[in-house]
């Protein structure tokens, strides 16, 4: 019994498939974004397994890439619940159907 | 990637990391999701360990365990009349197959590729080495994260800003 790269790749697969789901299918923007945060974090796990175990010249790019997205992760979550906040402070709700203003 | 040890640490962490994420999915209460989400990062910084990723173990756990996380309670906090509710909307039923089929796609092809895999060691440590990268190959990306950073910090400012204050500052 051994731990390999496909394990690793089979967990983030379910955890993006996780998130797939709360951000198309949730109501509440806050789960929305939360959707959006399991995604980049399961993409993150794919990064590191791949650079942990695939043949590689640079094997810590991987990890660089990881970097960047985690920053990238925090910038966009912090603009994205500013967003919520101003949301709801200008239509009163944080549900992601009832923002229809721009509806015919 | 054969010891004991790992094997067992690897499928605790992979357990805990899915169970607690589908928490996320299930949940009704938006602060027990948060609480889910949580303990979802946690997992996955687990598993960095075992890929012997010890900075971006440590960076998961400062930058979501800690400060995201708590971005989202103060969201939530601040957001207090009907959100408290985390209910699926009318596009329930096409989430949910679109997320399976892609899940089933994901699987299949991590499974059936054959993977160009390397035989050696995991890393001893990666901190130095992921910091030498950053100021020598990537220092140009690097630098336009900073400027990112900056941006984001600036605009979350002016977005929540409350009208008294805005009012204040073209008054004077």
């Amino acid at each position: 019994m051994s731990v390999n790269l496909e394990h690793y790749l089979i967990v983030g697969a379910i955890l993006f498939s996780v998130g797939l789901y709360l951000t198309l299918g949730k109501r509440n923007f806050i789960g929305v974004l939360m959707g959006i945060e399991l995604m980049l974090n399961a993409v993150n796990l794919t990064f590191a397994a791949f650079s942990r175990f695939v043949e590689s010249s640079d094997p810590m790019q991987g990890h660089v890439f990881v970097v960047f997205v985690l920053t990238v992760a925090a910038a966009e979550a912090a603009t994205a619940l500013a967003l919520a906040v101003l949301l709801y402070r200008v239509r009163g709700t944080v549900e992601v159907d009832r923002m229809d203003l721009l509806k015919w | 990637m054969d010891d004991t040890g790992t094997v067992i640490a690897f499928w605790a962490l992979a357990v805990m990391t899915i169970g607690s994420s589908l928490g996320v999915a299930l949940v009704r209460n938006v602060i027990h999701a948060v609480v889910f989400l949580v303990i979802s990062f946690l997992g996955i910084s687990g598993l960095y360990v075992t890929l012997s990723a010890d900075f971006l173990a440590v960076a998961q756990m400062l930058i979501y365990v800690g400060a995201v996380s708590m971005l989202f309670l103060f969201a939530i906090v601040l957001t207090p009349r009907g959100s408290r509710d985390n209910g699926e909307g009318f596009m329930r039923l096409p989430a949910l197959s679109l997320a399976l089929l892609f899940g089933a796609v994901l699987v299949f092809v991590a499974v059936d590729t054959s993977w160009n895999i390397s035989a050696r060691e995991g890393f001893s440590e990666t901190a130095s080495a992921i910091g030498g990268a950053l100021l020598d190959k990537y220092v140009l990306p690097f630098e336009v994260a900073s400027v990112l950073l900056l941006a984001a910090l600036v605009g979350a400012i002016v977005l929540v800003r409350p009208e008294a204050a805005e009012e204040e500052a073209e008054q004077v």
